[in-house]
Parts: structure tokens; C-alpha cells; sequence
């Protein structure tokens, strides 16, 4: 009686939890992120594509260049190889762009990307898969005042700033992309070029996460432990009580 | 209370001379034993009697790291030198510089959703058991004052990090103030101290923040708790253990709060540790319900996200605020009026009472332009004066200030013989189960967009919602119940 009863109460809430979970609004199919979080080549690699393609129009106004010794880098070899616009290590990653200047050249002001791999998660996936999706999604559209178009973000503003290692992807008639003119990179590399951007992103938005999960799983044991204690105490206590 | 029994005698040691000091001085002593060592609390207490104690934990958990957060934030929308808001680089300026920034920010942040889960289990317990029943009356008004509180603590927080979601957020729900007539435009330039949210919005909304509803909600949780001293607390039986005593005038089946209950209750903070660490450390955005996704962008005044939705714990009170539609009010009066006719029906009232709220009724029903509504559907579009007709976000927003505050009710609306629902009939536990199955709905239905679809089975939830408190005075005293035992159970 309490089963069926359980049963018909629930089995409507479980039907509206299905049925608007798929009605809600246009889908956006994003392709997997490789997880390369852990990775330290994939994240210098990344770092250093950051650094020469992407900050020159975004900063990452929240990231210091010396934090990058996270990812098994020494300050010199940062200061030798990656600080393009800053004059000493402890400084964030700025640029010389002034906003203004970047509203009147691209209509909008390029976002910071300090933790956009935070801010791009959505009900359709990670946000590491949306930018993994979007930085391989370019394509060529005269009818864009930069020439270019994005199938993941439509009419975006920036245009493909990796183009030259992508090549010229057009858009067929069945809207699927493909490459017409070859860059320097394999499709097979660039796909493991932005894979290494975007965890290099992932790592930006949230340096400490990887020390946060090891401490966290401590503080869990350790809770674990004190659990017993615990239980066992209130037991001493409680023997007499009926 | 205070008398010399009260007043610790030293046992010639240098603590037992001070405590002695103290105690001529404060009634250090006396006020440990009335609320420790010498509370009387039910034995059977279960697992729904954890949430109390645990909610006052959160508390200072909130306390300690909001004091942390505030050493480091910065209340200031103007924009840094890489055009960033301030306010919002100094959150992610306390997540990556700050020592232990990330940790003292994520047990803030999950701190403020895990309140609202062990409030809402501390408040449902009461359902359960019939907490709220006299004499615990002021108990639980007290207990909806910190639960108002909580959520204006929450409200005035989220805006601090000065988010898209924040932002907008915000600018929605002080938005609805504008829809009170006369009064209501003038009302949210107030509150916003600018024509939009601004600067001056995020700056009284600190202040809010961090001095004004602390300061109330700990005023509040003190009164709770010394009113549940006062009576005493109730237990999942629901009978009163004041009614035997033994011949020191202590409840035969009381325990003293202190050691029992302070043992027993370090287990349950424990099990929540575990809980609250997991999230903090493992999932501290909860899959965008904790952290919103949105709230990893500045706020920008400029462009509005194509979806405003507030944090989880508003959202089944955001539902019934959007369930209100233009010709769902006429409902909502026609349900109203029956559910006022089944309270005025009885034999006991004068005629005079029944056709006075006809009348009533009859009034309110054509000066709010409840017919407007109705002549649309026919196609007819009445504009006679006679038709004041308030707009339907007027009534959502007294929908959704009745939602809350109707809890307040419950003492004067529950007239069942017994408190706790295992000694109550069918039809009560028929009626919660229902109950919590609508209020989870509305609280999905609030983090998603409207559709028409969605919008009816939230106006259909609404309806349960009201249904449950409103009807309670009819369904309550129908309901066959099973004697209470004159002793608490197992």
C-alpha cells in the first residue's frame, strides 16, 4: 500500500523531471574535452598558445605569470619565454589594448578569460567542451565583417585567431565543416593543439582545483576517523538510556 | 531561577575560587544548567531532531568566513584598470591570492545553500511532528522570522559578487516592487538607491549583508531558542513529557540536554562535516545550483542573459511569483473564496457573518477585475472604470509573499487532536506527501524557463501549496486518528 502509494506520487514528478529536461530549448552538441587538467606538458603547451595568440586582444587580468610555476614552469623560464606585456613576474596577465579601442575594432570589448572555462558550462556540457568545441568550429563567412563565422557561438565577433595552424574550414550545404585550405597543422594536431589551449584554460580558471580534491580527500579520512570516535562516544553516553 | 542553589560553591582550587567570583557577578552557573546540564530534553529524539543544532553550526560557520571574506572584499562596481568591476575581481582576487581564499569562499558559498537544505529539513520536521502546535506557537513564528531572515541574508549576499546572475538577479526581484500600486516605483528607486543596480545598490547591500540581518538573525535565534527552553521541546510522539515527572520535578522521560544531546549531536556534525566537505572540495559549484555559471561573468548593465533564474532555495517561491499569470487570477480568487466559505459555513456563524462575506467577496471580485479577465477570454474588452484591475505581477508578488508568510499560520490552521503524524490519519500524510511532491516541482520548475505547459503544472502546484495550509482547518478535523500514548515511544 505505502509502495504503490510512493509510487503514484513520485511517477509524475520523475515524468515532468524527463520530459522538460529534453524540451528545454535549442540543443548544442559539443564534443568531448580530452582531460589533459593534470597533464603539465599539455598545460605548458597550452600556456604558451595562450600567450601568443590569445593575449593580445584577452587578458587574464586574475592570473599572475608567477603562478604558472603551478604547472612546473621556473620563474626565468617564464620571464624568458611568456612575458610578452608585463615587466615583472608577480604581474597579471594584461594587455595594451585599451577597451575603447577594442569596442571601436570588434564592436564589443573581448572578454577577460581569466575563468571563462568556468563561465561557458551550460546544461550541454563542460565548459571546457564549449571551448574545445568552439575553437575547432570556425569558418569562413564573407557575410561577417571579420570573415569569419563560428557554428558553436553564430555571428561571434572575434575572428579564427588560430587560423593559420587550423587552415580555412567552409561551411557545406548539410552545415557540417570541413578544410579547404590546409594549415600548418594536421587536423589530427590542431584537435590536440586546442586540446592542450583549453586545458591550459581550465587550469587558469581555477589553479588550485587538483591541491583542492588531494587536501579534500585528507579532510574526508580524517572526518572518517573522528566519525568512530565520535559514535562511539555518544554510545558511552547513551548506554543507560532505554 | 538565580537562587543560591545556582551559585557555584569553590572547591578551594584556583578555577572553582574564580567561578565562584563569577557567579556572585553573572548567573554563569544558573544560565548553564537551565539551558545545558539541566534541560530536559525527550529521549526518542531521530534523525529529523539534528537540523537545529546544525543550522545554529552553519550559522557560525557563515559567521567566521563571511568575517574572513569581508577582510578582502571590495564593495565597488566601478571598473579596475582591466575593465573588470572591482568587486568582482577582488571574489576572484580572494579565490587565487588570498591564503586559503578558495577554501574560506567555498564554505562561505556552500554554506549558504547548506542553511537553506538543513533549514528546510529543520522545518519540515515540524511538519512531521506537529512542532508547531500550542504551546511552541511563538517557536515557530520565531522560526519563520529567521527563515524570512535567512532569506533576505541570502538575497542581499548574492548580489556581493557582483556576477551577471547577481546582477540581474537583483535587478528582478527589485524589480517586483515596483509592481505594488501607488507606492511601488518609488518604493524600489529607494531600495536600488539608483535608477538601476548600482554602485550605491551594492553598497547598502553589503551593509544589509553584514551588519543589519546578522545583527537581527542572531536577536531571532536567540528568542527561538530561549522560547523553546521556555516550553520545552517536542518529540516525535508529539506528547507533552512535562506531564509526568518524578518526585524531583524532572520529566520521566526527559534526558538533560547536556551530556546526552551534545554527544549524540557532535555525531550528526560529523556526518554533515563529511557532506559539507565532500561539496566544498569535490563540487563546490554543484553542478552550477551552488555557483551559477552565469555568475563566472562580470555583471554587464548592458546586455541581459537570456535566462534569469534565482539560486535553488528561492525558486520554489520564484514559481508560485510566475504561476500568477492574468488568467490564472481569477482562479486564485474563485479557489480563495470557496476555500473562505468552507472556514464561514459552520452552523456557529450568524447569517449575517455569511452574507457579509458574499458581499465581501462579491466586491473584491469586481473591484479587482476578476470579470475584465473573464469578458477578455469571450473576446470582450470591458473598460469600464468600475474595473480597477491591478496587473497579474501585482498578484504574483502577494502570491509569493503568502507563500512564506502562510507558514506562519500553521498553529491556528491545524485543529487534528494529535501533533505527530504518526498518530494522525490517512488523509494527513496523503496530503504532506502531495504537499512536498508540489513544493519539489516548483522548485525545478523555477530554475527553468516558462513554457505554457510548465506554467500550468506550476499554477496546479501553486494551487496544492495554498490548498495544503488553507484547507488544513477542514481536512485536519475529518482525519481519523489514533490515540496518543500517555509516554513517549522507543
Amino acid at each position: 500500500m505505502k509502495k504503490t502509494l510512493t509510487v503514484l506520487l513520485f511517477a509524475p514528478l520523475f515524468a515532468l523531471l524527463t520530459t522538460t529536461a529534453h524540451a528545454a530549448g535549442a540543443e548544442l552538441h559539443l564534443d568531448h574535452a580530452p582531460n589533459k587538467r593534470t597533464d603539465n606538458a599539455a598545460l605548458q603547451n597550452g600556456a604558451k598558445l595562450f600567450v601568443n595568440y590569445c593575449l593580445n586582444c584577452h587578458s587574464a587580468s586574475y592570473m599572475r605569470y608567477n603562478r604558472l610555476q603551478d604547472i612546473g614552469l621556473s620563474e626565468a623560464q617564464i620571464r624568458d619565454n611568456l612575458m610578452f606585456t608585463a615587466e615583472k613576474v608577480g604581474e597579471p596577465m594584461r594587455i595594451a589594448m585599451t577597451r575603447d579601442d577594442a569596442k571601436a575594432w570588434f564592436g564589443a570589448a573581448p572578454p577577460d578569460l581569466t575563468i571563462v572555462a568556468r563561465s561557458r558550462a551550460s546544461e550541454f556540457g563542460s565548459g571546457p567542451d564549449w571551448l574545445y568545441t568552439y575553437l575547432r568550429s570556425f569558418y569562413r563567412d564573407e557575410a561577417r565583417p571579420t570573415g569569419w563565422n563560428n557554428t558553436v557561438f553564430e555571428n561571434v565577433g572575434m575572428p579564427h585567431a588560430l587560423w593559420e595552424l587550423q587552415g580555412i574550414q567552409v561551411k557545406g550545404a548539410d552545415g557540417k565543416l570541413s578544410v579547404e585550405v590546409p594549415g600548418k597543422m594536421t587536423p589530427e594536431q590542431y584537435d590536440e593543439a586546442v586540446a592542450d589551449l583549453v586545458a591550459y584554460l581550465q587550469y587558469m580558471g581555477e589553479p588550485v582545483s587538483e591541491f583542492r580534491k588531494s587536501l579534500g580527500l585528507m579532510v574526508i579520512v580524517f572526518l572518517g576517523i573522528l566519525l568512530v570516535f565520535a559514535y562511539a562516544l555518544k554510545r558511552e553516553y547513551w548506554k543507560d538510556i532505554h | 531561577m538565580a537562587g543560591s542553589e545556582n551559585k557555584y560553591k569553590s572547591d578551594g582550587t584556583l578555577i572553582g575560587g574564580a567561578l565562584e567570583w563569577v557567579d556572585a557577578r553573572f548567573p554563569a552557573t544558573s544560565l548553564w544548567k537551565e539551558h545545558l546540564s539541566e534541560y530536559y530534553a525527550p529521549k526518542n529524539f531521530n534523525f529529523w531532531y539534528f537540523f537545529g543544532s546544525l543550522a545554529l553550526l552553519v550559522l557560525v560557520i557563515q559567521i567566521v568566513t563571511g568575517i574572513f571574506l569581508v577582510m578582502h572584499f571590495k564593495p565597488d562596481a566601478s571598473l579596475n584598470a582591466a575593465g573588470v568591476p572591482v568587486a568582482f575581481a577582488s571574489v576572484e582576487y580572494i579565490m587565487r591570492d588570498v591564503e586559503w581564499g578558495w577554501l574560506i569562499r567555498y564554505m562561505h558559498s556552500t554554506g549558504a545553500s547548506a542553511f537553506f537544505v538543513v533549514v528546510y529539513l529543520h522545518m519540515f520536521r515540524g511538519l512531521l511532528y506537529g512542532s508547531y502546535r500550542k504551546p511552541r506557537e511563538l517557536i515557530w513564528i520565531f522560526g519563520l522570522l529567521i527563515f524570512l531572515c535567512l532569506m533576505g541574508e541570502a538575497f542581499f549576499g548574492y548580489l556581493l559578487p557582483w556576477g551577471q546572475m547577481s546582477y540581474w538577479g537583483a535587478q528582478v526581484i527589485v524589480n517586483l516592487f515596483s509592481a505594488i500600486p501607488v507606492i511601488g516605483p518609488d518604493l524600489s528607486l529607494w531600495l536600488r538607491g539608483d535608477y538601476v543596480v548600482g554602485d550605491a545598490t551594492l553598497n547598502r547591500f553589503f551593509s544589509f549583508h553584514v551588519i543589519a540581518m546578522p545583527l537581527v538573525l542572531l536577536g531571532l535565534v536567540a528568542a527561538h531558542i530561549i522560547a523553546l527552553h521556555e516550553v520545552g521541546s517536542n518529540n516525535p510522539d508529539g506528547v507533552e513529557i512535562k506531564k509526568n515527572k518524578d518526585a524531583n520535578g524532572i520529566p520521566l522521560d526527559g534526558i538533560p540536554f547536556h551530556p546526552y544531546y551534545t554527544m549524540k549531536d557532535i555525531v550528526g556534525v560529523v556526518v554533515f562535516l563529511i557532506v559539507f566537505s565532500a561539496i566544498i572540495f569535490f563540487a563546490p559549484e554543484f553542478g552550477g545550483y551552488f555557483l551559477e555559471f552565469n555568475n563566472f561573468i562580470p555583471a554587464d548593465p548592458l546586455k541581459t542573459p537570456p535566462h534569469i533564474a534565482p539560486v535553488w532555495y528561492f525558486t520554489p517561491f520564484y514559481s508560485v511569483l510566475r504561476a500568477v499569470t492574468s488568467d490564472f487570477v481569477p482562479f486564485l480568487w474563485l479557489f480563495l473564496a470557496a476555500v473562505g466559505w468552507l472556514c464561514v459555513r459552520p452552523a456557529r456563524f450568524p447569517l449575517i457573518v455569511k452574507l457579509g462575506y458574499l458581499g465581501f467577496v462579491g466586491a473584491m471580485f469586481i473591484l479587482l477585475g476578476v470579470p475584465a479577465v473573464l469578458a477578455s477570454w469571450v473576446g470582450i474588452k470591458l473598460t469600464s472604470i468600475v474595473f480597477v484591475g491591478l496587473e497579474a505581477k501585482f498578484w504574483g508578488v502577494v502570491a509569493m509573499g503568502a507563500s512564506v508568510v502562510i507558514i506562519g499560520a500553521l498553529p491556528w490552521l491545524d485543529h487534528s487532536p494529535v501533533k505527530s503524524i504518526r498518530y494522525k490519519g490517512p488523509i494527513y500524510k496523503i496530503v504532506l506527501a502531495v504537499f512536498v511532491v508540489a513544493f519539489f516541482i516548483l522548485g525545478y520548475l523555477g530554475v527553468l524557463a516558462p513554457t505554457p505547459m510548465r506554467t500550468l503544472v506550476s499554477q496546479i502546484c501553486s494551487l496544492i501549496y495554498f490548498g495544503f495550509f488553507l484547507l488544513m482547518p477542514w481536512y485536519s478535523q475529518i482525519d481519523k486518528c489514533k490515540p496518543e500514548p500517555e509516554r513517549v515511544t522507543g
